[in-house]
């Protein structure tokens, strides 16, 4: 009987050396003589643990981790494949508090098998939601997703079911399904993580999109700086026609759905979805004014549904299990659950998918263990390179839409990056500006040349601020230009991160500390 | 590649074909641009247009390796800085610069989705994650002997 064990394939995980300990594992098992399977799964999303290696023992997978190949030879001669005791041994992989505490919904599967192989998908609980949207019509498919409470989880926060209708009422020609995988924000690793894990589940949400607004064609737009997610997608299209989940004859209801993969090319801006619509027609992608929305002239100027990796992901098991049993969870009018990512400066890093509610502390502290460093945690970016930085005295904020926007913040892709007591945040606000100066599309004014003012005037200030007499008039004046002057969040957003920076942390800048009652 | 059923006009073929040619040639030569222009149906002035606009795409010729260092959030947090500032001094060339001998071209890339494991960074398209200096100099070292 040979042993199961389970070394990811997930990019982040090879990215610390996930290949090189499955070639150990195996090297040392055939020098002993010994019969071990081992099966490349995608990540748990406990990083800060990966490699993290699990075997299967007696029906239970025992975790170690994080394993490098030079401790493998140990892990032999503690009897890993028993579950033996060892250094990095780290029990029983359910219960482990960081996973066991989660509410995985949307990343149920995630990390449990082979991402590619459809027979763990179908026993995973895969298709059981396109299965039942075949089943209904398309008003009643999106009545479902309305009932779920389901909101775009590429960082606006707009109810899937609306767009849908939208989509769904705009007349019988030819509509898209578009898929937002430019996942830009850093902070953020979910979007991969599913489609490098569990693309099957994309696929699925995309198709039954497709089944609710009478779509038979889509795109993934996935960013460039994605390879393995690239490849792996490649082969679960080629083998999703094969089994009925694209193609012609969708699971043999004779009804079809199409699906291209397009590759982006390294510009943040077209995450910002007319923008990546505008790349996919071959164009330089400068944002479109709205209207006309992209849900009545999206691509090719045909009605399109755009939407977030996460969003779409989200889609099966809705169907599969109601959109009440999704409501259920969350607060007020946030609702189901966020796959959070743990990034930056926290000991345990990772993807955390946990209803809506939860707090910032929760995540930071229970989840993250704190700082990765030993120091304390001073500030906190949510929400990626346009949202704000949360100061510690609000970490008791629950992870709320409408709690994070009336704090000045946003949630965003759910993307969490700590940064400890030695970030310089007059730096951080001055990154915001080159950001944006370097990423914005350029089509409007506050946002082109606004950018590029900033990073001028932060220059200046950080130049003149060991005086301790700087003045930030002109930086307020010129953030609150952009914030109502921008065709998009782009230019919109980024005064998020620096106004934050500079009513927090006013002494980073050179400004007297008072400024900080002055705006909460 | 594009389905049948609906009429995409051949201009969203521009992407992809950039692509190829990138991925083939390294870059984007001036003979690639008129012959672009002209199986896409747009002018050449287009073409130059949208390989200006995105940053994945080069006009001239990269050094034989392609150092990519995260400088976004997460991996700054983790000391992203330092490490870029390492890459510099090693190489001897600034971000977005090619070494003296073409060895290496160096670039700041703005997030790898990587976070979990900062600081990033990613050569000849792998990512390698919780890098140090001392793990950057032995990948570009591990390089030089394949
Ligand atoms: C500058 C900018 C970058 C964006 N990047 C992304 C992205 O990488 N992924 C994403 O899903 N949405 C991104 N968005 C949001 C999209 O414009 C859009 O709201 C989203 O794709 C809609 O899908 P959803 O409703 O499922 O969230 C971005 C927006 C802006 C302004
Ligand atoms: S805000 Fe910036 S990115 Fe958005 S449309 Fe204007 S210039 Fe383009």
């Amino acid at each position: 009987m040979s042993v199961r064990i389970f070394v990811p394939r997930d990019s982040s995980a090879a990215s610390v050396g996930a290949a090189a300990v499955c070639r150990a594992i195996e090297d040392e098992a055939a020098r002993r003589g010994l019969a071990v399977d081992l099966v490349r799964n995608g990540s748990r999303g406990l990083y800060w643990l990966e490699p993290f290696v699990e075997v299967e023992v007696s029906g239970q997978r025992i975790a170690y981790g994080p394993v490098t190949p030079d401790d493998v030879p140990g892990l032999f001669d503690a009897g890993w494949l028993e579950g033996g005791a060892h250094a990095l041994f780290q029990g029983p992989s359910e219960a482990i508090p960081y996973l066991e505490k989660q509410t995985r919904l949307t990343f149920a599967r995630m990390g449990l098998g082979d991402p590619l192989s459809f027979d763990d998908y179908r026993a995973g609980g895969g298709l059981a939601g396109l299965r039942r949207a075949l089943d209904l019509a398309p008003a009643d498919i999106v009545a479902e997703i309305d009932a779920s409470g389901l909101r775009g989880r590429g960082g606006a926060g707009f109810p899937t079911a609306i767009k849908w209708r939208t989509v769904l009422n705009a007349g019988g020609g030819q509509k898209y399904i578009v898929c937002n995988a430019d996942e830009g924000d850093s902070g953020t690793f979910s979007d991969r993580m599913l489609m490098e894990g569990d693309p099957y589940c994309l696929i699925e949400g995309m198709v039954i999109a497709g089944l609710a607004v009478g779509a038979d064609t889509g795109y993934i737009y996935l960013r460039s700086e994605y390879p393995d997610a690239w490849e792996i997608l490649e082969n679960a299209i080629v083998i999703a026609n094969r089994e009925g989940l694209l193609g012609d004859d969708l699971l043999g209801s004779g009804k079809r759905f199409e699906l291209n993969l397009f590759k982006g090319a390294g510009a943040y801006v077209c995450g910002e979805e007319t923008s990546l619509l505008e790349s996919i027609e071959g164009k330089r992608g400068l944002v479109r004014a709205k209207p006309p929305l992209p849900a009545l002239q999206g691509l090719f100027g045909l009605p399109t549904v755009v939407n977030n990796v996460i969003t779409l992901g989200s889609v099966p098991w809705i169907l599969a299990n109601g959109g009440a049993a999704y409501q259920a969870h969350g607060m007020n009018r946030s609702r189901g659950t966020l796959p959070f990512q743990l990034a930056g400066n926290l000991k345990c890093t990772g993807l955390v998918e946990a209803p809506f509610g939860v707090t910032l502390r929760e995540l930071l502290y229970d989840y993250g263990g704190g700082s990765a460093s030993g120091r304390p945690i001073r500030a906190v970016q949510v929400g990626g390179p346009l949202g704000a930085f949360v100061p510690a005295a609000d970490f008791d904020l629950p992870l709320d839409y409408e709690a994070f926007t009336a704090a000045g913040a946003t949630v965003g892709h759910g993307g969490i990056v700590a940064f400890d007591d030695t970030v310089d945040m007059a730096r951080m606000a001055r990154y915001a500006m080159h950001f944006c100066a370097v990423e914005s599309c350029g089509k409007c004014t506050p946002c082109r040349v606004g950018s590029v003012r900033g990073v001028e005037l932060l220059d200046a200030m950080l130049d003149a601020r060991s005086g301790g007499a700087n003045d930030d008039t002109l930086l307020r004046d010129l953030c609150q230009t952009m914030l109502e002057g921008s065709l998009c969040a782009m230019g919109g957003m980024t005064p998020y991160p620096v106004l934050s920076a500079l009513n927090h942390y006013p002494e980073d800048f050179g400004l007297a500390p008072k400024r900080e009652e002055k705006v909460a | 590649m594009h389905p049948e059923s609906s009429a995409v006009p051949a201009q969203a073929d521009l992407l992809p074909a950039l692509h190829r040619m990138q991925a083939r040639l390294g870059y984007i030569p001036d003979q690639a641009v008129a012959e672009l222009a002209r199986t896409c149906n747009v002018s050449r002035a287009e073409v130059e247009g949208v390989i200006g606009f995105y940053h994945d795409f080069r006009r001239e010729p990269p050094g034989r390796r392609r150092l990519q260092v995260c400088c976004a959030e997460s991996c700054q947090a983790m000391g992203a800085d330092a490490l870029a500032a390492h890459a510099q001094a090693r190489l001897g060339v600034g971000l977005g610069e090619t070494t003296a001998d073409g060895g290496v071209t160096l670039e700041a890339v703005y997030c790898l989705g990587n976070c979990a494991c900062s600081p990033a960074v990613m050569l000849d398209g792998r990512v390698h994650g919780r890098v140090d200096a001392t793990r950057l100099d032995a990948l570009l070292a591990e390089g030089h002997a394949a």
